[in-house]
């Protein structure tokens, strides 16, 4: 809690406290809105996910400063790990699959995840490794590039042998067990009913806490400082000794990581994967969160992540209705809106507020130095 | 051989798109070092806009001559571009220009988005069919054959490709433009006025994407909002290829481009037994990039090391 408000900090109590009524609401939460609609808790459960998306992007874009416009690659390829290795897509196409594992190929999730993640890591490592070297708009585009690949090689690799299944995607993938508890049904707790999609929204809950604390470490580690050090000025920082191309390569993986974990989630989620659901756009609105919320501060980041990802379901609630009411047909989308509107946004918030709508208290940094002191020019000259 | 001729012919009419529109990257980033992100996107308003007049002409004067109709729809497309590229810089750019780095690449996306989503609201999400102004009958050439359509776009590209070299080594406004992406600061001592060149350097961007964007729409006969993003980052890799900043390179890039991509994807399948078809087209350009940028990241033209993050 003393993360997100530092106030906190000074009072230990009052810290516990609140960290304590957070996790009630957080469990109480979908028994609340739930009647409301399952949509609802639906959408809760995708925000977690998000958070796992954009704090894996704020590590990359946040810390090292490097952009990355094809962060959802990687999280497509720990999607489709998943969805390949826990459905019978591959044991129903691949003849001496089906012979090694005649009840079709169902892997556990231990082993899938780490495998996910692995290669979503390797994915980036490999990408990583030409271009990091490079000055950051060169991997901006690369990443970009990249994104569209993913999709060209999801898209078509049914033929001639059927990996992907092409467009139609890959359906039937297991749901998320652990032992004999299954998280695709439901089940009762203390005689309270507690229905498949609530069970996914406490495994992201905790997933997406356990990935708050784990970056908040990293932040605070050599490795975070030496990643904001880059982000400022890498010749200062490769001055200073780190190895800059390395520090940078080990934040695009660790960024990867974040995103193939979250892939494999979804994966599970759903049930269903398609190259649809891995589109740039994708890739834009995990960006968005993270520059909304405030580039490279972690309750910001969760804040965009949040804001952004119920704020579809609420303009869908609004707009649409709204429309017809007023014009009586609809005019413009709530899809294409929410696009316009972010677009907006991205260039609204660089422009008149760069750290975001919750930006990082500036703590341990020097003191602004008064307009016409002697240095002031000295120091615009750097940042650009 | 036929083949071989087929693809070498279609190859330089994509390569000349793609120069066309890599210029306006590599302009852009010679004089601020920035890579502009909405320049793929300018292209879609051009060739959308284009449309309209021509259908809207087509409506009024219903036997209109093909070329006329064609000229009308450029005619109406360079003006809207410049004027949306001049908003973009003015509104979105400029005011980042001592911002750190990151700052304008995240702009630039958004105002990408914001064309699109502005497109898609006016033009709807749906393919829409370009006339065909032009005749379409082949041309036989050496065995191959090529339309109209395409000849004209190889022709014009190449016309305007001269304009502009003479426009930026003979001309004053060239000499500023030089002088500005070699020292913003020094060429405003020296009378300059580093605001004007850059508009200027927009402008002229934004004008080649739409001649680009025209060109592209008549030559695959389809228009839509998200036309601009694959040529926008194929002319991205071109300019890349020839160096970026560099003129001549991004010309260079830009047939090079266009060859290997036609070459890659006619012959693809052959070389790998069909197991890859030529719906792989569009990865070449991502593998030449990546290949650029391990072996030779200032590209074939370029003498600027790129190595500040």
């Amino acid at each position: 809690m003393t993360l997100f408000f530092p106030s906190l900090r000074e009072r230990p109590g009052a810290a516990r406290l609140a960290t304590i009524a957070t996790l009630l609401v957080l469990i109480a939460l979908p028994y609340i809105i739930g009647p409301f609609g399952a949509a609802w808790v639906r959408a809760l459960a995708f925000a977690c996910l998000y958070i796992l998306l954009a704090l894996g992007l704020n590590i990359v874009v946040g810390f090292a400063g490097l952009l990355d416009l094809g962060y959802i690659a990687f999280y497509a390829v720990g999607a489709y790990t998943f969805a390949l290795l826990a459905s019978p897509h591959l044991s129903s196409n691949f003849e001496w699959i089906a012979r090694a594992f005649p009840a079709g190929l169902h892997m556990p999730i231990w082993p899938v995840i780490p495998i996910g993640a692995g290669l979503a890591a390797l994915f980036g490592i490999v990408l990583g490794t030409p271009v990091l070297k490079l000055r950051g708009d060169y991997l901006a585009i690369v990443t970009l590039g990249f994104g569209e690949i993913i999709r060209i090689f999801l898209n078509n690799l049914n033929a001639p042998l059927n990996f992907t299944n092409g467009p139609q995607g890959v359906t039937l993938i297991d749901p998320v067990t652990v032992g004999a508890f299954s998280f695709g049904k439901m089940h009762h707790v203390l005689g309270i009913a507690v229905p498949s999609v609530y069970l996914y929204y406490y495994l992201l809950v905790a997933l997406a806490i356990v990935a708050i604390i784990i970056v908040a470490r990293l932040q605070d580690s050599r490795i975070g400082r030496a990643w904001m050090a880059i982000r400022e000025d890498d010749v200062a920082a490769k001055a200073m000794g780190i190895n800059v191309r390395n520090i940078k390569l080990l934040a695009f993986a660790l960024g990867a990581t974040f995103g193939g974990v979250a892939g494999a989630m979804f994966s599970a989620f759903q049930g269903f994967v398609s190259p649809e659901s891995f589109s740039l756009m994708e890739s834009i609105i995990v960006l968005s969160m993270v520059v909304l919320g405030g580039i490279g501060h972690i309750p910001g980041v969760v804040f965009g992540a949040v804001l952004l990802s119920l704020f579809p379901e609420f303009l869908r609630h609004t707009v649409t209705p709204a429309q017809e009411y007023l014009f009586g047909h609809v005019i413009v989308d709530a899809e294409v809106l929410r696009m316009l509107l972010y677009g907006v946004a991205m260039v609204a918030i660089m422009l008149y507020r760069p750290k975001g709508l919750w930006p990082a208290p500036e703590h341990g940094l020097a003191k602004p130095v008064a307009a016409g002191a002697p240095g002031a020019g000295a120091l615009k000259t750097t940042g650009s | 051989m036929d083949t071989f001729i087929q693809q070498v012919l279609n190859g330089l009419v994509l390569g000349s798109v793609y120069a066309l529109i890599a210029l306006g990257y590599t302009m852009v980033y010679g004089i601020l070092n920035l890579i502009n992100f909405a320049h793929g996107d300018v292209l879609m308003i051009g060739a959308l806009t284009a449309l309209s007049t021509v259908e809207v002409l087509q409506r009024l004067f219903p036997g209109a001559p093909g070329p006329l109709l064609m000229v009308a729809g450029m005619a109406t497309a360079i003006p809207v571009c410049i004027v949306v590229s001049l908003l973009i810089e003015r509104i979105a750019y400029r005011p980042l220009r001592n911002a750190p780095r990151l700052a304008p690449l995240i702009t630039a996306i958004g105002v990408s988005i914001i064309l699109q989503t502005v497109a898609m609201i006016v033009w709807g999400r749906n393919y829409r069919t370009f006339p065909g102004l032009l005749p379409s009958d082949p041309v036989p050439v050496f065995g191959a054959t090529i339309t109209i359509t395409k000849i004209v776009v190889i022709a014009l590209s190449a016309a305007i490709m001269v304009g502009l070299m003479i426009l930026v080594n003979r001309s004053r406004l060239g000499r500023a433009m030089r002088a500005t992406a070699e020292n913003p600061r020094v060429a405003g001592l020296m009378g300059v006025n580093p605001n004007f060149v850059i508009a200027v350097t927009f402008a002229i961007g934004a004008a080649l994407a739409a001649v680009a964007g025209v060109m592209i729409a008549a030559t695959y006969s389809v228009a839509h909002f998200y036309m601009g993003f694959i040529p926008g980052l194929k002319a991205f890799t071109a300019a890349v290829l020839g160096g970026i900043g560099n003129i001549p390179g991004a010309m260079v890039g830009g047939l090079l481009l266009g060859l290997i991509e036609s070459l890659g994807a006619g012959y693809i399948g052959q070389l790998t037994d069909g197991v890859f078809g030529s719906n792989y087209q569009d990865v070449f350009a991502f593998i030449v990039l990546c290949g650029v940028l391990i072996l030779r990241p200032s590209g074939l033209l370029g003498e600027r090391v790129a190595d500040r993050a």
